[in-house]
This record gives structure tokens, sequence and C-alpha cells, in this order.
């Protein structure tokens, strides 16, 4: 199992060639939408790049749970209810939510995604 | 008025692979502006015929079903310029293919040289609202002919592809 440095510096090269930053931006604090730029169509990028990368399937909707976010059962006036914000955790463990828990607005959650929460799942996937 | 950057293709891989050709001639008009004297194919739209090249080729592989849309160009490097008279060849192949997306990898050569390279990202689109028509279904089958797919397309067993009856 690779350690945790060497997934970083995996995920790194993923991070720059698909959204063409530069290496020393993509520190494990530095948020995917608000520090590196990244748009949506980015992240099926990433996907393809993480997969090839590590040798991992990454099923639609794990990484990026839009699903959840666009659902009228869990989003009300923009933000995600409580029943929201269980189905988020559970299908995000890897990701630190409690930024967003204290105001989760859909339109926060794009600034919600570090690099640190990519190395996470990434860890998830191939620690089986 | 469609730009079309690609003249026919010259092998198609259902799925896999594909090798398109466009003759650069002075007669294409922007030539004469770009630049006048010293007529070079302008390096962007030699991003548009590799996008078209795997564009097609990942169309075809998703049978037509979802709108292909050129969404990023990754590491696009040109080594040299095309000029008129030179017989570019596309060299398209599909690296990763999802429902919603997939990466290809165009090179181009003149001759024997490698002219350019890039990683082409589309983005399939769902048909429907918010989303423009791109093609009549007569239109694209017009395309598809003029571009010798069928003459020359195979599927992953060898065996010619199937024209769609549109």
């Amino acid at each position: 199992m690779p350690s945790r440095d060497e997934i970083f510096e995996k995920v790194k090269a993923a991070l720059v060639d698909a959204l063409g930053v530069d290496e020393d931006e993509v520190s494990p604090t530095a948020t995917m939408v608000g520090d590196l730029g990244a748009e949506s169509i980015d992240f099926l990028d990433i996907v393809f790049r993480l997969e090839k990368a590590f040798g991992i399937k990454i099923p639609r909707g794990e990484l990026f749970p839009e699903d959840v976010l666009s659902s009228t059962e869990y989003v009300a006036d923009g933000k995600l209810n409580a029943a929201g914000l269980a189905a988020l955790k559970a299908r995000m463990p890897f990701a630190d939510l409690s930024k967003f828990e204290a105001n989760p607005s859909v339109q926060n959650f794009a600034n919600t995604l570090t690099v640190e929460d990519m190395v996470r799942y990434v860890q998830s996937k191939v620690g089986g | 008025m469609r730009w079309f950057w690609i003249d026919r293709f010259e092998e198609f891989v259902r799925g896999k692979h594909a090798t398109a050709v466009k003759n650069v001639s002075l007669a294409e008009e922007h030539m004469h502006d770009h630049f006048p004297g010293v007529a070079l194919m302008p390096n962007s739209l030699i991003v548009e015929g590799m996008a078209q090249a795997a564009g097609l080729l990942v169309a075809e592989a998703i049978d037509y079903n979802r709108r292909v849309v050129l969404a990023k160009v990754a590491g696009a490097e040109f080594h040299f310029d095309a000029v008129p008279g030179d017989t570019l060849k596309f060299h398209a192949e599909i690296l990763d293919l999802k429902p919603a997306g997939s990466l290809t990898r165009v090179k181009t050569t003149v001759g024997d040289e490698v002219q350019g390279e890039a990683e082409i990202f589309f983005a399939h689109l769902e048909p429907g609202d918010g989303v423009p028509k791109l093609f009549e279904p007569e239109e694209l089958l017009r395309w598809l002919d003029q571009m010798h797919i069928y003459d020359v397309g195979r599927d992953e067993s060898g065996q010619p592809l199937t024209r769609p009856d549109w």
C-alpha cells in the first residue's frame, strides 16, 4: 500500500495536469474550487487521471456527490437539510465537512473540498 | 457554413483509434492573412481538427446518443508549422471513456515528423433543454459519409461498421 506522501505526490501530479496549476499551489489545505480554480468539467477529468494514476475505479458520484447536492429531498432554499448532511457524510467519509456544516449552503460546498480530502479519498480506495 | 478541419478518415476502429487526413492548401482563405507571404496553418485550427477527429471517434463509440462537446485541451504542443502543400495526419486514440465524458490523445504528423500533440477532453451532454442541437441527423450522416467513416471503419472484431439508418 502506498504511503500518504506517495499518494499526495500522485494526486498533486493529477491536479497539475488537469487544472494547469503550479506544483507549489497544490498544498494539502488548498481548496479545489476556491484556490485551484476547478470547474465542474474538471472534476470528471480529475476522476480519469486518479483512476489511471492509482489503478482504481471511481463510480460516478462517489468523489463528488452532485446528486445529493441537487436533490429536492435534501436541499431547501439553497441549503442542505439535516437528512442531506447525513447523506453527504455517509457518502464522503473521507472529507472534512465540519466547516460546511456551519453553513451548509450548496454554493458553499464548492469551497469545501480540499486537496487533503482527495488524498484521503484515494487512501480509502487503495487501502481496500 | 461549417468549418471542417479534416478531409476524411483513412482508418477508424470503433472505440479505439482513428487516423484522419487534411491537405493544407493555399486556396484556404485564412492562409492569405496568416501571414501575407508566409502562409502558415494556424495551430488553433489544427486543435479544432484534432477535436473533430477525436470527437467523431468518441461520438461513434457511444452511438451518437449524446452530444460530444470539446471541454478541455491539455498539454498542446506544436513542434513546427504546417504549410500549404503539407498533408497533415491526425492520429486520435481514446484513452478513457465514460458516459459523462472522455479523454483522448491526438498527434498530428507531416510525413514521419510529429507536428503537434494534445490531450482533448470531451463532455458528453444529454440531449434536452439547455443543450443546443449540434446537427440534424441527416446533416450529421452526410458529414460521416463525407469523412468516409463507413468506408474505412471497423468495429472491435474487424467487421465493417454499420451505417446508421437515420
